[in-house]
């Protein structure tokens, strides 16, 4: 899929970088317990860890989350 | 569906002693150390139960201070109060209709602001909330400086600094619970408003169910939640408006799906006006321990050898302590126990079928709990601390990329691993798994990892049949169960589940130093409850199958089961295995090690060995099925109670056993037949 230049999904932000939460995909339940965990339009991200394959760990409001690689592919982010 | 409580319970009530009674529930999101404040309030005065119906752990205590007597009961932990999960249901449950005096929402100081988000949900519920800010000696570590008075004036409610694992201001909360309840504390709670863009809907629709709202819930946090999306929250008031005032209803929803973002954002913004006076965070850019370890242990190679590493340590402690600690229980306690049961019942001259019963029915299934003890506790003690420093995520989040073949993700890892051991704890071990349908597969696919019982009847059988060849029979037969394994998860998930994804969300703690007393209560508390609930089942099954081994004849080859074994005869054909090898299997399902030993009853020798006579009567191909049987045979009675305790279904129970007996057999067939084309 072609996102616009400085929309990617989470899953494809590399060690470090720093993002913020564009939009989530997905259903019902799943947005809801992505928004309680903090992952809200605009919320800063960072990648802790992303191999490029596998699940990866973020830094989002002080806390460390862990995300299947499909989880982290629905959330949209905008690179600055 | 709640308990009614009893009347002591009442607000206002006194106890017995005529202490005033104060209702307290604790709330936090996990991994804020809810237990350890919980457990240094109690200390051994808690009840364990389970909530009603319902499989999730309930704590309950009490605690005695300045005239009052605290009745306090643990909430499960949740990041948020929208009907997600079963525990979020139930915590909301319990504060909507229970209505505590006090609720002590605690939360993580080094992870203010994600554990402040639920927060701003138990405010709206309308209930006196009293906030315990814990850890504040990690956010100091961390570069945090937060003025807890600066937080209290914002917010409205007391904010009491605390660090649990120290036992420092576990006083002041106490105070401060007193003081909201005598109305000492000016209690004038902020609460976090609806962003404008959905205001307006919110107040439409108050407006449209405003008539049908059943108490005691609060009319403008069902507005919420419906506009939240919350499932049960929707259903209550589908259930309740006629046809025309749904519609309505259902069209705002619809224009207004992605609301739970909003309204989270809205709580998230909010959150953060609280802490701008309170709190100055740290420079960014500072690497932490916790990223630091990470590094290692959660990379997808060293991260690897750390388990490996940490996992191989936990067996050898098994081996080297628990194993011999069990036979030193089954040999001195067990037997010197039913030697005076035995000498006692001969002098006061009871029958001898007497005797056997007692000794051989009763104590010797009060014996088989017993020396099932040492190993569980051992393993429940290094559970207990793996998850206490907050490693146990890090294992989950390194497997998850191996689980998913198999239907399951990370977190399903441990309980497997631990079933290698013993299939008890492997189960048992599924509760650190939130998500109801993944903890079910795991529970149900446990039993099909080979452990050391049945480890032992291969390493007795295997060199029988085929000699030098043992080891890679052995091998292979292992390799068959963790194949199975992984084609039923599949399956399973497939049929059950309707391949459905399981998502992988998981918080990864900052290591803590781990609480000794925390770890010791938890460990005392599951030793407990497997005795009692566990327990009782297998004390009673094994009395009952001791019975139909026993009777009419005397042994097992002159009894009920032989009988059954015969009547099994035509279909233990399809795999080669005569009335006895069927016998054999049977009695597997009490202790999978029985297996040998009841060959050993059956085809008594007088002067060959047990395997020289298997050799002699039992063909190879009829070997090879009755091992691969033995392997896959279903769970044995201590397995099964667990699967009955941790599922709270009989149903599920049942499912489990009928699964592995249809598995088993079909695999008996397939090995036997293949092999004697």
């Amino acid at each position: 899929m072609l996102w616009p230049n400085s929309l990617k999904p989470l899953s494809e932000v590399l060690p470090g970088q720093r993002v913020q939460v564009e939009s989530l995909r997905g259903g019902r339940g799943f947005v809801a317990r992505l928004a309680a965990l903090g992952f809200t339009p605009g919320a800063e991200v960072i990648m802790v860890q992303n191999y490029g394959y596998g699940p990866v760990i973020v830094s989002i409001r002080g806390s460390y989350i862990a995300l299947g690689r499909g989880e982290a592919a629905k959330v949209l982010v905008k690179t600055r | 569906m709640l308990e009614p409580h009893s009347p002591e319970n009442e607000k206002g009530a006194s106890s017995p002693d005529g202490k005033r009674v104060i209702r307290v529930a604790l709330a936090g999101q996990p991994n804020v150390g809810k237990s350890t404040v919980f457990n240094l309030l109690t200390g051994l005065s808690q009840h364990v139960g389970n909530w009603p119906g319902k499989t999730i752990e309930k704590k309950t205590g009490y605690c005695k201070y300045n005239g009052y007597l605290l009745h306090i009961i643990d909430l499960p932990g949740t990041y948020s109060l929208t009907a997600n999960s079963l525990e979020e249901r139930i915590a909301r449950n319990y504060i909507i209709k229970e209505r505590p005096d006090v609720v002590v929402a605690l939360v993580d100081a080094a992870i203010l602001e994600r554990s402040l988000y639920l927060l701003t949900e138990l405010l709206l519920l309308q209930v006196p909330v009293v906030l315990g800010l814990n850890m504040v000696d990690v956010a100091e570590q961390r570069g945090y400086q937060i003025e807890p008075e600066v937080l209290q004036a914002a917010l409205g409610i007391p904010v009491v600094p605390m660090v649990a694992t120290r036992n420092q201001g576990i006083k002041e909360l106490l105070e401060a619970i007193i003081a909201v309840v005598e109305g000492r504390f000016p209690y004038n709670p902020r609460r976090p408003e609806v962003r404008k863009d959905h205001r307006d809907v919110l107040v439409q629709l108050l407006e449209i169910i405003k008539d049908e709202i059943p108490e005691p819930y609060p009319g403008e946090w069902v507005a919420l939640k419906l506009l939240e999306g919350d499932a049960e929250i929707t259903k209550m008031v589908r259930e309740r408006l006629d046809d025309h005032r749904w519609e309505e209803v259902h069209s705002l929803l619809k224009a207004h799906e992605d609301a739970i973002l909003d309204v989270a954002g809205g709580r998230y913004e909010w959150i953060g006006r609280m802490m701008r006076a309170a709190v100055v965070k740290p420079r960014l850019g500072q690497i932490g321990l916790t990223e630091r370890l990470d590094r290692v242990a959660a990379h997808p190679v060293w991260g690897l050898l750390v388990m490996a590493f940490i996992l191989g340590g936990v067996f050898w402690l098994t081996y080297t302590i628990g194993s011999p600690l069990q036979e030193w229980l089954e040999s001195y306690v067990v037997q010197t126990l039913a030697d005076f049961v035995s000498g006692y019942l001969e002098a006061y001259g009871a029958p001898g079928w007497v005797q056997r019963a007692v000794v051989e029915g009763i104590i010797g299934g009060a014996g088989t709990v017993l020396t099932f003890l040492p190993i569980l506790f051992i393993f429940f003690a290094a559970l207990g601390f793996l998850e206490d420093v907050g490693y146990m995520a890090r294992m989950a989040y390194v497997m998850d990329r191996f689980m998913h073949f198999i239907g399951l993700h990370g977190k399903s890892f441990l309980p497997l691993f631990l079933g290698f051991g013993c299939n008890v704890p492997g189960i048992m071990g599924a509760r650190i798994i939130e998500d109801e349908k993944a903890r079910l597969l795991t529970i149900l696919l446990a039993p099909l990892v080979p452990c050391t019982a049945r480890m032992a009847v291969l390493a007795f059988l295997a060199p029988v049949f085929f000699g030098p060849r043992a080891v890679m029979v052995s091998w292979g037969l292992v390799l068959l169960n963790l194949l199975v394994l992984a084609v039923l998860g599949k399956l399973l998930n497939l049929v059950l589940f309707h391949g459905e994804h399981m998502a992988f969300i998981m918080e990864l703690p900052l290591y803590h130093i781990p609480n000794l007393r925390t770890i010791g209560i938890t460990v005392w508390r599951r030793s407990l409850a497997f005795i009692k609930k566990a327990g009782t089942i297998i004390l009673a099954v094994s009395v009952l199958v001791w019975v139909l081994a026993s009777f009419p004849g005397g042994d097992v080859s002159h009894s009920v089961l032989a009988w059954v074994g015969q009547k099994l005869e035509p279909i233990g054909r399809f795999m080669g295995l005569d009335a006895y090898m069927m016998v054999a299997l049977l009695t597997s399902f009490i202790a999978k090690e029985n297996a040998v030993a009841t060959l050993g009853v059956i085809y008594r020798a007088e002067e060959e060995t047990l395997a020289t006579v298997l050799q002699r009567m039992v063909p190879v191909e009829a070997g090879l099925a009755f091992m691969v049987m033995e392997m896959l045979f279903i769970p044995c009675v201590a397995t099964m109670a667990t699967i009955h305790q941790e599922t709270g279904s009989w149903r599920w129970t049942a499912f489990s056993v009928g699964l592995l007996l249809v598995v088993s057999f079909l695999a008996g067939v397939i090995v036997y037949q293949c092999l004697s084309l």
